[in-house]
């Protein structure tokens, strides 16, 4: 599922040039804050039983809290596609506003 | 709280931190609702890889149980606070002056 969202999304740094992976400090300013809130409800949700992963079909290793390592990476992957997204639409719509554009 | 309660939380605290936090108000501009409707699709196939495999399974007492692509309906509510909170904070950095151009 983690390949899928990469092979998805990731072309889209080559393709549309959007330059995500280049600007990783600014990608990774984005993606922590957000994932350690999201880990923290996931956290929480797997202790409570609001769902839980299979044994059988995950690697196996486990970070803090019992979350998967599938997990952690998931909140870092899956967001980095969404940011691919929105800088693909503008790599093809350039006239439509994102909000950081210079003044 | 359960399932369903966290991720009507998650979206309101999105939605906020989009219009009033950062107020970037993406969700009044078409380039959010473009790219997410892109990713919805996506989504809903992951969410069925997920769920059909067993790979990940919810308490039935989690979730109001309705299901979309074999996830529970709550799992949209969770995307969506997800991607609107990480493009928000995007968008606040390239504001920022945070490696703005590409």
């Amino acid at each position: 599922m983690l390949t899928f969202t990469v092979i998805g999304s990731f072309w889209l740094e080559i393709a549309l040039k959007v330059r995500v992976l280049k600007r990783i400090k600014r990608v990774l300013m984005s993606v922590i804050p957000v994932a350690i809130l999201f880990l923290i409800w996931d956290a929480y949700a797997v202790a409570s039983g609001h769902w839980k992963f299979d044994p059988e079909q995950v690697v196996g290793i486990y970070g803090p809290f019992g979350i998967p390592l599938e997990e952690y990476l998931f909140f870092i992957i899956v967001p980095m596609a969404a940011i691919m997204t929105i800088e693909g639409v503008r790599s093809v719509k350039k006239h439509w506003l994102v909000g950081d554009e210079k003044k | 709280m359960i399932y369903s309660d966290i991720a009507v939380v998650g979206v309101i605290f999105a939605v906020f931190f989009d219009l009033y936090g950062v107020k970037t108000t993406l969700l009044s501009r078409k380039i959010f609702w473009t790219s997410y409707a892109i990713i919805v699709p996506f989504q809903l196939m992951t969410n069925w890889w997920l769920t059909s495999r067993g790979i990940v399974t919810y308490s039935p007492d989690a979730i109001i149980g309705t299901r979309i692509a074999g996830a529970p309906i709550e799992d949209l509510l969770f995307g969506f606070a997800l991607v609107l909170s990480t493009m928000s904070l995007w968008v606040y950095w390239g504001r920022k002056g945070v490696q703005p151009k590409n």
